[in-house]
């Protein structure tokens, strides 16, 4: 009885008020000596891991970048790949990566009081330095998720340029919304949407008495990570290609290094063996010399292209402008505005998760609200940069497309090549110089 | 090189005047970052202030079992004899035995171990091998009693994600980075002093 009397006293304390740090019961006083145990609290193993990534990433980016500038060695870069494959993959489990780094440091930039990682920083800056300096190095031996890609390219096939081109938008695009999604604080797409991080965390090499997630949460992620491995038996990394946000960068920045990978430092042959090996499309032939009329037509074309560029920077201004509202839904205080004013309308029925959170608060409604209004203001100004960002880029491309470069020789794209190696190991000018003792993989 | 060497020309300074912006922008977003960023680094964890059980912990974590694990906070501890936390509401123990059997019990996998220190007074541990951070008994001790369970992340089995994705999921918002020297935000610490 006394009991339930108890059980009534509560009750009613309950419905008097918010529900914590409440001392409902009172804190005994012990006789017999018994001390109260502490709290166990193991501290974080992070650190020692964050130091010992930065080392191993250091490391693979110099080995990288000397594999492909000085040693000149495909098969070097090949196993470098395969370990940075293993530690970064599998061992680490495809976490923290350069491309995921993206979103925190547009978040950090962004909102203030977002704390980013030391290892983070470093992730993300120190492939953009080599880049400037040695080109995609990076990408050819360092990413995990090139080269997983890499190992699988059994049978490329030639993309044809347009669709080429056209694609290789999609990660300008992709690296735009990220931006914007981290920024608001809504979502980090990149990570959610990471094809392969559910391949690498098949394996629970750190993790050995766990399994991590593999069918639970992530099959869809698992189907479309083996989706990617599908085709990139015969299309040489359509990631890396077409979506990788932190690869349309270094795309960018690639075009200005201060060396790069070149296919021999003797007289091209121009037997196009390069151009057949490269899986990526990279290899861009020699220029023929235009007549001069086709040279006037492009000219003009390409001051044509330059006085509509403002019309399609406004026009996806505009169409980024509109797609605020519905991108805002991203971003939970917005889902979670909707659902508490369907609950308080009448429209839906009872609360769930999301309007159980905010209840908890016992916030006045108004205030959320009012915060919901205020992101999807905040949506709309970065749809509008959002989508300008994407006519710029549409702009850009048009304009690279009737820009006209003279090339002697076979070379490969500053932008669109990773690096890889396989143009100077199939060169057979290159093979001569080996043979002559200049170096290289022809060792036997 | 197509260029020949001698010839300095319009596209070598556009080249290096870029790999100069390129640099110094580089640089400069990483000082920046870094004067903001904490020196031991970051980890997650969640605020149990603003924690509802949804019971999402043990499901998203791209551990399994989650790196969720309950937590007990002895100096908040009412040390009830009918615990909230650790037998189902609406259970009513027979007088005298102390430990009842599983399916008397709140917590799924049978992780809070019960033990009689004097009176009325019980002692409720965690064999956080067993907890799958499910957050029943943190429901049950937060609506009826003092609230002294609440979940964390643990350390020692967190891999520290950069999203984390039950952060993602959270629908409280209650996740949140913290430094790497203060990785817990546990409750009942101002009784402690």
């Amino acid at each position: 009885m006394k009991r339930l009397a108890t059980f009534t006293i509560v009750l009613a304390l309950l419905a008097a008020g918010p529900a914590m740090a409440l001392e409902r019961v009172a804190l005994p006083q012990f006789k017999g000596g018994y001390v109260r145990p502490q709290t166990e609290v193991p501290p974080p193993q992070a650190a020692f891991y964050d130091y010992l990534d930065m080392t191993v990433f250091v490391g693979a980016l110099a080995a990288a970048s000397f594999l492909a500038i000085r040693a000149r060695s495909r098969r070097g870069m090949w196993w470098l790949a395969l370990g940075s494959l293993a530690y970064f993959g599998f061992w680490r489990g495809g976490c923290v990566c350069a491309i995921g780094a993206i979103q925190n440091v547009a978040q950090g930039l962004f909102s203030s009081g977002y704390i980013v990682p030391p290892a983070v920083i470093a992730f993300f800056t120190l492939p953009l330095v080599f880049t400037l300096f040695f080109g995609r190095t990076f990408c050819a031996g360092v990413c995990p998720l090139g080269a997983i890609q890499e190992l699988v390219v059994v049978r490329p096939l030639k993309v044809p340029a347009w669709l080429d081109h056209a694609l290789g938008l999609l990660a300008y695009v992709y690296l735009g919304g990220a931006v914007l999604f981290a920024a608001t604080g809504a979502a980090f797409i990149i990570c959610d949407y990471d094809p392969f991080v559910s391949i690498f965390r098949l394996l629970p090499l750190r993790h050995t008495g766990d399994s991590m997630e593999a069918l639970g949460g992530s099959a869809n992620m698992l189907v479309l990570g083996a989706a990617f491995l599908a085709v990139g038996l015969f299309i040489g990394r359509p990631y890396c290609r077409w979506l990788c946000p932190y690869g349309a960068i270094l795309r960018v920045l690639g075009r200005f290094s201060k060396w790069r990978v070149t296919i021999t430092p003797e007289e091209c042959v121009k037997c196009r063996l390069c151009e057949d090996a490269c899986p990526f499309g990279a290899i861009r032939r020699p220029t023929e010399p235009l007549p001069r009329g086709t040279r006037l037509i492009e000219r003009r074309r390409l001051a044509l292209l330059l006085v509509v560029v403002p019309a399609v920077l406004a026009a996806g201004a505009g169409l980024g402008w509109w797609l605020g509202a519905p991108m805002s839904r991203m971003h939970v205080t917005v889902r979670q505005a909707d659902r508490v004013h369907l609950e308080e309308t009448g429209l839906v029925q009872g609360p769930d998760n999301l309007s159980d959170a905010f209840y908890n608060t016992h916030r006045p409604r108004e205030e959320l609200y009012a915060e919901a209004k205020a992101v999807q203001a905040e949506f709309a100004r970065g749809g509008l940069l959002f989508g300008a960002w994407v006519g710029l880029v549409v702009a850009a491309k048009l304009i690279q497309l009737s820009v006209r470069r003279t090339r002697t020789d076979f070379e490969p794209d500053r932008g669109t090549c990773v690096s890889c190696g396989r143009c100077f190991a199939y060169c057979p000018v290159e093979r001569e110089r080996w043979k002559k003792g200049a170096g290289g993989e022809m060792k036997s | 090189m197509s260029e020949p060497k001698d010839k300095f020309g319009r596209r070598d300074l556009i080249r290096k005047g870029a790999l100069g912006a390129g640099l110094a922008g580089v640089a400069g977003t990483a000082a920046y970052l870094a004067t903001r960023s904490a020196r031991g680094g970051t980890v997650w964890q969640l605020d149990p202030e603003r924690c509802i059980q949804c019971g999402q912990c043990a499901t998203y974590c791209v551990l399994d079992p989650s790196a969720v694990k309950v937590v007990h906070a002895y100096v908040l501890c009412g040390y009830c004899d009918l615990c909230f936390g650790y037998f189902p509401p609406g259970y009513e123990p027979e007088a005298g035995f102390e430990t009842p059997a599983a399916e008397c019990q709140l917590c799924p996998t049978g992780a809070i171990k019960r033990r009689w220190i004097e009176g009325p007074h019980f002692e409720y541990t965690i064999d956080e091998a067993l907890c799958i951070g499910c957050g029943k008994c943190v429901k049950g001790c937060g609506a009826f009693g003092n609230g002294s369970l609440f979940l964390q992340v643990r350390h020692d089995r967190c891999l520290n994600c950069n999203e984390c994705s039950i952060g993602a999921a959270c629908p409280a918002g209650a996740y949140r980075r913290v430094p790497a020297d203060h990785p817990y935000l546990l409750k009942g610490e101002d009784k402690k002093a």
